[in-house]
Formats: structure tokens, sequence, C-alpha cells
């Protein structure tokens, strides 16, 4: 029984799309994306949600636990208004990400996996997100940002609500 | 199945293709280092501690995960093999915090002793090692989760085997780590197994923890008394005293499994309420006393009331009941005492209350299915049975039989209970709606049969079809289905209403019956300790708060204000009667009250003793430790207590010599009524099951939650802090409970004619409507006695 409703109606159909490309007694199969879902319109994770989404889902919690914690793109505890993965992998350390990352950090005043005290940005190190060509990179929600200097960043964080 | 040869360390072996290496070398006592593989289990090749060279393979094999192949070449102990093996454990062990010397695991650790065996003597590994918390999981099972492999046994035997998934492997690479979701405790009646599975110390037995060194303890065989499945069991015993119980594998009962309540029972042994004493009561004072002071005060309260009856009555207030977990020969000696000091009032079935086919009785409660077939039926109907707690190793096999054998379950019950295996169809009636539901299958059967449906059915049957596949199933399976009369339908007010019902559907469509009796009753049928034809029943004599009009009661083993379901009466009538013998192992304040001489009895550890399990099977425990105190195994106290009553017939010097007495041949696991007669339903005065109809009283649903059906069980101490074993509370469904404006959480007062009981209200949507379930087994709801139709109101 789901006492309380933690998802959105739109949220909810948009699980019940994900199950039904799935055979009926493979429900489990939908748990990513719903997880995905979920992460999408709370922004994060928590305990609460996960076992929300697994009755939705009807596994058992630690079913979908176990699937939060082996991603790292399910963020589990809670994140500013905008995420910024920054790619550390090969191509980006060579093209000189590690003056992005200085930058980054220094500007919002936090290290990785941290977030700023007004709650705005919260700052990921990831590794490659294919973009290599415009290294180095980072992604702010769902938006690649490539070839970056100091300067591009200031305008890029600038323009953000 | 094809049959191919293969080759394993130059020895030729016959094998089945595609079966793996692993089941082969294990057949062929070639012993490959194991920590994933388990034969129950789904194969994981996780832990690669079997691999193995095959020849051409351009790598080592997993064995627990190769097929075989004909022709294949396989080398367990190369220099090869040995490499991998060596390299395997190395790995393993880099994380491990080698702290076997505080392990409960040590000395019977299959990672300590593989790595004697199978890992070299240095690591590389200099870097620091990762430790992890443990978490409480729960009363049972205690962990230490720095020391786990992550072979994932434990979290695939709750998946596959128990049917609860609990545990899981959060997290990924270095970080993954076995745990419950938030922590949670793991519930699964039969958690403790993963204890067993587990190949390190991860998991370890709690209650257990730090009591002894495996090395130094002594394994005694014994047998469970909890249930009527007589699982063999390993009692394990250090100074005289049980330290721990290990299943003993029996393919034909339990398997490699045992319920936690087999497991964890041990501890009532040696529980601080155990008797231990001989206790006689002078006045209102209880005394310690020698044995010879008990037993002659005994006798003498005894013989008072004997000689106060006259001619044909002598005898007659005398009255004896036996817990239903007592073994044969207690059951037989107990009987014998009453009946030689002519009595027929003698019976060990508390818990049920409609005896009206015990004179058409079959010799025995029994399944006419053996145990190990459990697994192969077709289909099953339980009638009032919570089989997952009832008789929690049968339930695994039916699970077993439901996912491979796709067995089609059905179940009518008051709770549509959680069980661990998939039914086809659940009906939730509760009191007379059981009986309807269950006849109405009938109606259904004789349809489809073709078959003429008797009046009495008829007229009970429901013109409303309910469910649609459950008696086809059943007329389908024919042989190869079952109908299961649990608890539940043996207390029911209708039990023999339903018992004849369901023999009829059997009768009718070939299907198999079982009668799954409470802990070792059938051997209390065989042994006769069921009252004769002039004998009171347990209901009778404790019925009507004492108006029976016994005056003595010798008890074994029991407490009927807690083990009978009428517990209110019980306590009424025990009070009332003038003499009371307790013969138990335990004392408790309300057995204090009502008693006159307490005679300590040895527990099941303590005593040998015959069982016979519910396919007729007779097995014999033996004594594992000395009885504690000055306690003795009952059936020398009946003896001894025969002697001093100069009775004829207690000269036994042995327990064999009380076996042999009893009749033990031709016991055929039959449960069929000797004759099928249909005991009317909604008979006169107060109606032995009112219906559902009426609004303004509830039905009470009455269930003994399964660590409180016995004196044993109640004083096992880790069992009593489990989730199965919830504080008594009053069930009722939402729909119900926001028609009676209530809510969950609310402090009711649940009453009817004989009492009342202050409970706090839990909504259950399981349950059946216009019911409350109230346990029985607690003394707090003891007051409700047996009347069915109660009211319930808030307290303010």
């Amino acid at each position: 029984m789901l006492d309380k409703v933690l998802l959105s109606d739109a949220s909810l159909q948009e699980i019940d799309n994900e199950l039904d490309k799935y055979p009926k007694d493979r429900r489990q199969s939908a748990l990513l994306a719903a997880l995905r879902i979920a992460q999408e319109e709370h922004n994060w994770l928590s305990d609460e949600l996960i076992e929300y989404v697994a009755e939705v889902i009807g596994v058992p919690p630690v079913r979908a636990f176990e699937v939060a914690t082996f991603y790292s793109m399910y963020d589990l505890k809670p994140v500013g208004r905008h995420k910024i993965n920054v790619c550390t992998n090969i191509s980006c350390m060579l093209r000189g990400c590690d003056q992005i990352v200085n930058y980054l950090q220094n500007k919002l005043g936090i290290g990785f996996g941290e977030t700023t005290a007004d709650g705005k940005f919260t700052l990921k190190e990831v590794e490659c997100l294919a973009a290599c060509a415009g290294a180095p990179m980072m992604q702010i929600g769902r938006d690649y940002y490539e070839n970056l200097s100091p300067e591009k960043i200031d305008t890029i964080l600038q323009a953000l609500p | 199945m094809t049959t191919v040869t293969i080759e394993v360390d130059g020895k030729s072996l016959p094998a089945q293709a595609g079966e793996m290496l692993i089941c082969v070398t294990d057949r062929n006592d070639i012993y490959i280092p194991r920590f994933c593989y388990h034969e129950k289990l789904s194969i994981a090749a996780n832990c690669r501690m079997c691999l193995v060279e095959v020849e051409n393979a351009p790598k080592p094999m997993p064995a627990c995960a190769t097929p075989v192949m004909d022709g294949m070449k396989v080398f367990t102990r190369s220099k090869y093999a040995q490499t991998a093996q060596q390299g395997t454990m190395e790995f393993l062990l880099i994380n491990h915090p080698l702290d076997c010397p505080v392990c409960d695991q040590g000395g019977e650790c299959p990672l300590q002793d593989q790595a004697m065996d199978y890992g070299s003597d240095d690591s590389r590994f200099l870097e620091k090692k990762r430790s992890l918390p443990s978490h409480d999981i729960g009363p049972l099972i205690a962990t230490e989760m720095t020391r786990c492999i992550h072979c994932t046994r434990c979290v695939r035997f709750g998946e596959e085997v128990a049917g609860v998934v609990e545990l899981g492997a959060p997290g990924r690479g270095e970080h993954m780590q076995i745990g419950t979701f938030l922590n949670r405790s793991i519930d699964s009646e039969v958690s403790g197994n993963m204890i067993d599975l587990c190949p390190v110390g991860a998991l370890t037995s709690k209650p257990y923890r730090f009591a002894a060194r495996s090395w130094e303890l002594q394994n005694h065989p014994g047998i469970s008394p909890h249930d009527c499945l007589g699982t063999n069991i390993n009692i394990q015993t250090l100074r005289d005293q049980v330290e721990r119980v290990l299943p003993i594998d029996n393919p034909e009962i339990n398997q490699c499994w045992l319920a936690d309540r087999d497991r964890y029972s041990y501890e009532a042994v040696n529980s601080e309420q155990r008797l231990t004493q001989p206790m006689i009561k002078d006045g209102r004072k209880w005394r310690e006393v020698d044995w010879e002071t008990a037993i002659n005060h005994a006798t003498a309260g005894i013989t008072t009331v004997l000689n106060s009856g006259s001619g044909n009555d002598i005898g007659k207030g005398i009255g004896g009941l036996a817990a239903a977990s007592s073994t044969l020969e207690e059951f037989y000696l107990l009987q014998k005492l009453i009946r030689n000091m002519g009595s027929d009032n003698v019976d060990h079935r508390l818990q049920q209350c409609d005896f009206r086919d015990d004179n058409i009785a079959p010799r025995f409660p029994a399944s006419e299915i053996q145990i190990q077939h459990y697994n192969n039926l077709a289909a099953v109907l339980l009638v009032g049975s919570n089989i997952r707690k009832e008789q929690p190793l049968l339930a695994l096999r039916l699970r077993d039989g439901c996912n491979k054998k796709g067995t089609k379950i059905s179940a009518i019950n008051p709770v549509d209970f959680d069980f661990n295996f998939d039914t086809v169809e659940s009906d939730v009636a509760a009191g007379g709606q059981m009986v309807r539901s269950l006849a109405t299958q009938a109606a259904h059967v004789a349809q489809i049969k073709s078959a003429e449906l008797p009046f009495d059915i008829k007229k009970i049957a429901d013109s409303n079809p309910g469910f649609e596949q459950t008696a086809n199933n059943l007329v389908a399976a024919g042989e190869n289905g079952l109908i299961i009369i649990g608890a539940l339908a043996q207390q029911h007010t209708d039990a023999s209403l339903l018992k004849a019902i369901s023999q009829w559907i059997c009768d009718t469509t070939g299907c198999k019956l079982a009668v799954l009796g409470c802990a070792n009753s059938a051997a209390g049928w065989i042994a006769q300790c069921v009252p004769g034809d002039n004998g009171m029943n347990a209901g009778q004599m404790l019925g009507q708060n004492g108006s029976a009009g016994l005056r003595c009661f010798i008890l074994l083993g029991t407490e009927p204000e807690l083990d009978s379901i009428d517990g209110k009466s019980a306590l009424a009538t025990l009070n009332k009667a003038e003499f009371v013998v307790q013969i138990s192992a335990f004392k408790s304040a309300s057995v204090m009250k009502y008693a006159d001489v307490l005679l300590p009895m040895a527990a099941f550890t303590e005593s040998a003793g015959t069982y016979i399990n519910c396919e007729g099977r007779i097995q014999n425990a033996k004594v594992a430790v000395t009885p504690k105190g000055e306690a003795r195994p009952g059936w020398k106290i009946l003896r001894v207590m025969g002697n001093f009553l100069e009775l004829n017939g207690f000269e036994q010097i042995t327990i064999d010599d009380v076996t042999e007495e009893i009749n033990l041949t031709d016991i055929t696991p039959s449960c069929r009524l000797v004759e099928l007669q249909f005991h009317p339903t909604l008979s006169s005065g107060e109606k032995s099951t009112p219906d559902l109809m009426e609004s303004d009283s509830l039905i009470r649903v009455v269930d003994m939650p399964m660590y409180r059906a016995e004196v044993t069980l109640r004083h096992a101490r880790a069992l009593q802090q489990t989730a199965d074993n919830p504080p008594p509370a009053a069930g009722l469904n939402p729909a119900t409970a926001s028609r009676l404006q209530l809510n969950d959480g609310n402090r009711v007062k649940v009453q009817n004619q004989s009492g009342s009981a202050t409970l706090e209200l839990r909504t259950n949507d399981r349950l059946a409507e216009n019911c409350v379930y109230v346990p029985a087994g607690f003394m707090e709801t003891t007051d409700l006695g047996r009347h069915v139709r109660v009211t319930v109101k808030k307290i303010e």
C-alpha cells in the first residue's frame, strides 16, 4: 500500500510508459528509468523516495537501493539547483581540465561533491562524457559546455537562473 | 539427458551433459574449494575460488559455472589450477580482517580452512584494509560486515529460498556492502539459515555469540518438537549446557534448513524461568522440597479427590492435559495414569474447540503426501493455514514447487496471509464465511465431476461462485493435488465441518488430504492421549469456567491459560479445581496461583523420547544434556507417580520399556474420517459460527502466534524479540475501522460475553472485513475467552 504519493501524475505516467517497454513479469527492468524520473522531479533521491519508487515498480526496497547506490549519476544527497559535472578524464586532462577545476572550485568556494551555501550549484567530478572533441568540457543539467576557459565559465554561470 | 564422460585429475567420470563441473566432482568426492556456490542456490560464480584447469581452455574456469562436455579434461590440483586458486584466495583476503581468534566462525570457517588448504602463505597486499560498520539487523543474527567476502549466498537465500528479499548488495566496487535497506531488521522466519550459509564470520548467531568455540562443542542428534515435521537437529553442548542448535541434513524432511523456531528455542532451556526444584504449596506459600515429599504431596492430593468419589464415579473428577510438544512416552504414561485411576478425561488438543468428529476420527492427524513430495504438487488448497508460520519448512517446499513446477496454490483464510509463494486465488473469509467458501468450492467440484453434492454441503454453499480456478485445478491435479487443513481450520468452531467438506472434495477429485497437527500431536493420538467414549476432551475439561466439575488436574508441560484458545475459562477452571499438579520445565506466576505441586520436568534437550511426524515417521531423540537442577524426564515423573499411587503397569525401567508397550504397528498416514459426517453448522444456542452479515457486532479471528504456541517458545528470549512476535494488538480492516470511526494506533477495548481486552488498534488490509484479529497466547487477551462475537470501542 502506498501511504503517501511522492511523485506527480506526470512522473507516474512516465514510469508506466517505461514499464510498458518490458514484459509484465519483468517490472524490475524499469527500475533504472523510474529512479531517473523520480530524481528529475525531486532533484535527488531520498531514502523515502527510493522506497516509494520500489513500491511503484513492485520490488523490495533493497533492490531499488542497490540500483540507486550503484550508479554515480543518482544523487543520494540533496544537490544544488544546477549540478555541474566536470570531466577529468584523459582528453579533458590533456586539454587543461585541472585549471578549469581550480577555477570552478575557487569561484564557487566548494570542492567536489559539495554544494554552495545558497543552494545554487553542486560540483561533481565525472568520467568521460563522450565529448572529447570539445575538451575540456562540463555538463550542467542536460546541457554540455565545451572548449571551456575561465572567461567562458563566468558567462555560462552568470546566465543560469 | 545424454550421458558424457569427462576426465578429472586422470579419473574418468560419467556425467550428465550440461551439468556443472562442480556437481560431478562433488558426487565423486573430488573436492574443489568454493564460497559462493551452494547446491540449493542459484549459480553466481562471483567468488572465483573454484577455478580449475580445463584442457584447451584459454584461462582457468570456474567449476561451478562450467558445463561439462564429452571428453573434457579437468585438472583440479595442477600447478596452473593451484596458482589460480591461490591468486583468488590472496584477493579475497585483501580486505578480510583475519580476526579469527575473536571470530565465532573460527574453527568452522570455510575461509579459514580453504586459506590453509588452497591459499599461499604470504600476501603482497600492504595497503590499508577497508573496514565497514556493522548494523543491528535483529535479535537473531549478529553481523561483522568487515569479514564479508561478498559471495551473496545470504542475498540469494532470501530471494530464492525464503522468498523475502531483505538483504541486498548496495554500492559498487570497493564500496559494495551486504546489508538491509536502511539497516532494517531481518524478519524472515527462516533467517537463521543465512548464518549456516555464510562461509565467513560476517553473519553469526547472536544468542550464541562468544558462548563457545566450535571445536569444544559436542554434537547430539535430536528432533525438534515444535512442528509436525520432526525436523532433525544437532544440539551442540559445552560443559552440559546447550549452546547452539544446527540442522542435520535430511533430504526427506528439512533438507539442510531449519526454521528459526527450531534453531533458537533452545534458549528457553537455559532460561531463568526454569523450574529446577520440586515445590509444594503450604496454604498460600510455596516452598522447595525434595522429590519424595513432592510426589507424596501430589499423590496424597490426588488420592483425596479419588477417595471422595464413589462407585463408578471414582476417578471421574480427574483430568489430564498434555502439551502437544510432549513425547510419545509422556503422552502414553499420562493417559495410562489417568485411565488407571478410572478416568477417561485426557487430552492434548488445547487449541481445538470443535470435537464433534472425535468418534469418527482417524488414528492421527497426518499428511497423506510425504514431506519430500510437497515440492512436486500440481495444485494445493490451503484451508485455514498460515503455513509459512505454522510449518515454515513446508512453506519453503511449496514455494520451491510453485517456482519450479508451477504448483497452483489457493487459500481460504481469515487473513490474506503474506505467503512466500504466489497464490492463484485467495479468499479472505473468517468464521462462517470460511465454511461457506469451502462448501462453494465443493459445489464447483461436484459440477465439474458431475458428482452429487451432499445436501449438507449444498445448503451452506454460496450461489455466488467465488473462486474460478481452484476447483478446476484440484480436479485437474487429481492425486497430485493436496488440501491442507491448517491450524486456523483446526481451531475453528466448525473444524469438523471444514475437515469433512475437504475430505469430500478429496474423495471426489482424488486429491490427497493433509491435516497438519501442531507439534507432536500425531504421537498424542497414537499414544491415545485423547479422551475415550466416556471421557471429556480438552474443551469440556476446561470449558464453561469449570462447570464440568473436574476437581483435580494433572498438567504436563502446558499452561492452559495461554495454550488454550479459551484461556479465560481454562484459568477459571484451574483456579476452581481443588488440586492441580503441574509437571513442567518452567514456572510462572499464573501457574503458581492455581497449582498445588510443581514437579520440575526435563526440557526437550534433556529427555529422550519418540516423535512421530505428519508422515507417521517415528524418530527417537536422545538426551543431549543433563536436566537442570532437580528436573527429571517427564516419563520418569509419571512412572513414579504411578508407583506412589500404587497403580498397575508402572514398572518400566528404561524409556524403551515404555515405548515397547505402545502399539506402533501399521502407522499409515491417513487423515480421512472413518465415516463422512457433516456436522451441522449454525446450530442452536450460541451459534457455533455466526455469520458475518450482522453489522453491529464483529467476529473475532483468533490465532496462536508462532512464538506463543507453547511454553518453551514463550521462554525463548531472542525469538520473543523478533518481528514475528509483536505485542498483542487488535487488527482491523481499514474499511471496518473507518466505519467504526477508529484509526490505526487508537487504544481500543475489545469486549465480548466473557470479558474484555484493552489493546492498540492496528489496521491491516489483509484482514477480512467485519473481523477483529486478536491473538491468543497472551495474558492480555486471555479474558476474551472463546466467544467470537465481539465489539470494539475506542478508549478516550
